[in-house]
């Protein structure tokens, strides 16, 4: 059988999942939206944290933040269920599809036999969402994808059991319930939420000043290591930034469609103009991102680290007034 | 980003299987999906990394071929996994593992650990653990 279901296509897998589970239930909301009430702008530069033996720079909240922030913002009712045998998994999946439910799922990407071989790493906290099931082949509906997909029993058990970092453990879910939709409030509550996070949290590796803090140490990058494990950890920054799934520039021009979209909403143009800014301060990461790739290709020498480093800076700079304004912004409202 | 200056820097990096939505401004100002075939220093920075994982796939080859790991080091590394992601994967115990990625373990693997162990590499029953391709 096969669920009527409307696939678009998303820049993020998780906000993608989300929009398009909400459109079945007959509630239109875009991705930027459902990006933007979930809060998902962020930054950290977790030291402490270690991927491939270099440290985290995360520009996106921990995976599954998202969906449960927007899904409490607009009262839905999700039920969440994991398993620790496979095929009980497995039966559950189908028993839904035989109810008509389209069904999300946590997976890892490395066995995801659609996707592009480059791409596959042990990561383990892409969202999908199965609309079928057709001579034993699975239909997926995968946001990153430009169509839907097919995927074999054994494939499907394998992605989501996949192991490591986050392993799944079969974690699937559904919206059993839409409530009292109040998108406005949820917008707003969204933008209350990311100033938080960005500008007002204590210590010094979230937010801006975690900007200030890796502008910092990318200063020191070709003091402390070699040329080329300087170059790696600046590719780090830049795959975390440009990673298939951001939308480009570290989610910053997602954002701006958000406040674009909330803006006109609320009939707030002081929110359009943010997210003009917002669109200056992506074209300053996409620059950041053309200088770290020739510093990669060239091992280039001190001076170039420093201006990178000086770009950060800016960029966080920029970031920290776009975060106030908002901040402003959202207090003059009345409720 | 402007709509038309949205990148299109084709490496095959996406083998044609997809490609990625960027979010960019028209003519008036409104943001509007593109889709893009990639970007060159994405692709550099991709590359990057492929270049370094294949560097060390050949040498835990060059480590097995001198008898100082088991291939189940070489199928380990290339699978990118570290000791416990195998461990989990193959439903062996950690400490074992260990044991079986030197060449002695190796060779005391039973029958069906060996089946374990190609479930997780994603081999056939009928291909050879030992080999190396």
């Amino acid at each position: 059988m096969r669920i009527e279901f409307n696939h678009k296509m998303s820049a993020h897998c998780e906000n993608g999942v989300i929009s398009n589970l909400l459109e079945f239930h007959g509630i239109k909301l875009s991705e930027a939206m459902v990006f933007g009430i979930g809060s998902g702008i962020y930054f950290s530069h977790l030291t402490m944290f270690k991927l491939n033996g270099l440290p985290v720079t995360s520009f996106r909240p921990w995976p599954g933040a998202i969906f449960r922030r927007a899904a409490k913002a607009l009262d839905l009712s999700i039920k969440r269920r994991k398993f620790r045998n496979k095929e009980k998994a497995m039966n559950a999946l189908d028993a839904n599809l035989e109810k008509g439910i389209p069904t999300g799922m946590a997976v890892g990407v490395f066995h995801l036999t659609y996707f592009p071989a480059p791409y596959r790493f042990h990561f383990n906290a892409h969202n999908i969402v199965c609309v079928g099931k057709e001579n034993g082949h699975y239909i997926i509906s995968d946001p990153t994808m430009e169509d839907f997909e097919m995927l074999s029993y054994d494939d499907l058990k394998r992605v989501r059991y996949a192991q490591g970092l986050q392993a799944p453990k079969g974690k699937m879910y559904y919206i059993t319930n839409v409530g009292n939709i109040d998108i406005n409030k949820a917008i707003i509550k969204g933008i209350k939420r990311t100033v938080l996070e960005m500008i007002k949290l204590p210590g010094p590796i979230i937010g801006t000043r975690g900007m200030r803090f890796l502008a910092r140490r990318i200063k020191k990058y070709p003091l402390k290591y070699d040329a080329r494990k300087a170059a790696r950890h600046l590719g780090q920054i830049v795959r975390m930034q440009e990673e298939i799934g951001t939308g480009g520039a570290g989610f910053r021009f997602l954002y701006a469609a958000f406040l674009q979209e909330a803006g006109e909403r609320l009939n707030l143009p002081e929110l359009s103009e943010q997210s003009k800014k917002m669109t200056a301060v992506g074209d300053m990461w996409r620059e950041f991102a053309v200088q770290a790739g020739r510093i990669v290709k060239n091992r280039n020498d001190k001076e170039s680290f420093d201006t990178i480093s000086q770009l950060l800076l800016n960029i966080a700079d920029e970031e920290e007034k776009i975060y106030k304004d908002l901040d402003r912004i959202v207090k003059g409202i009345r409720k | 980003m402007e709509k038309d200056k949205v990148p299109q820097d084709d490496e095959n990096l996406l083998e044609g299987k997809t490609r990625e939505l960027q979010y960019a401004v028209d003519e008036d100002g409104k943001y509007v999906a593109v889709k893009s075939v990639g970007w060159e220093p994405k692709n550099i920075v991709l590359q990057q990394e492929w270049e370094l994982i294949n560097e060390k796939v050949q040498h835990a080859k060059s480590l097995v071929e001198k008898d100082k790991y088991s291939p189940l080091y070489y199928h380990m590394k290339k699978g990118l996994m570290s000791s416990w992601v195998l461990a989990k994967y193959a439903e062996i115990s950690w400490f074992k593992v260990i044991r079986h990625l030197k060449p002695k373990g190796y060779s005391k693997l039973n029958d069906d650990q060996i089946r374990k162990y190609k479930y997780a590499f994603n081999m056939k029953d009928s291909d050879d653990l030992s080999k190396m391709d």
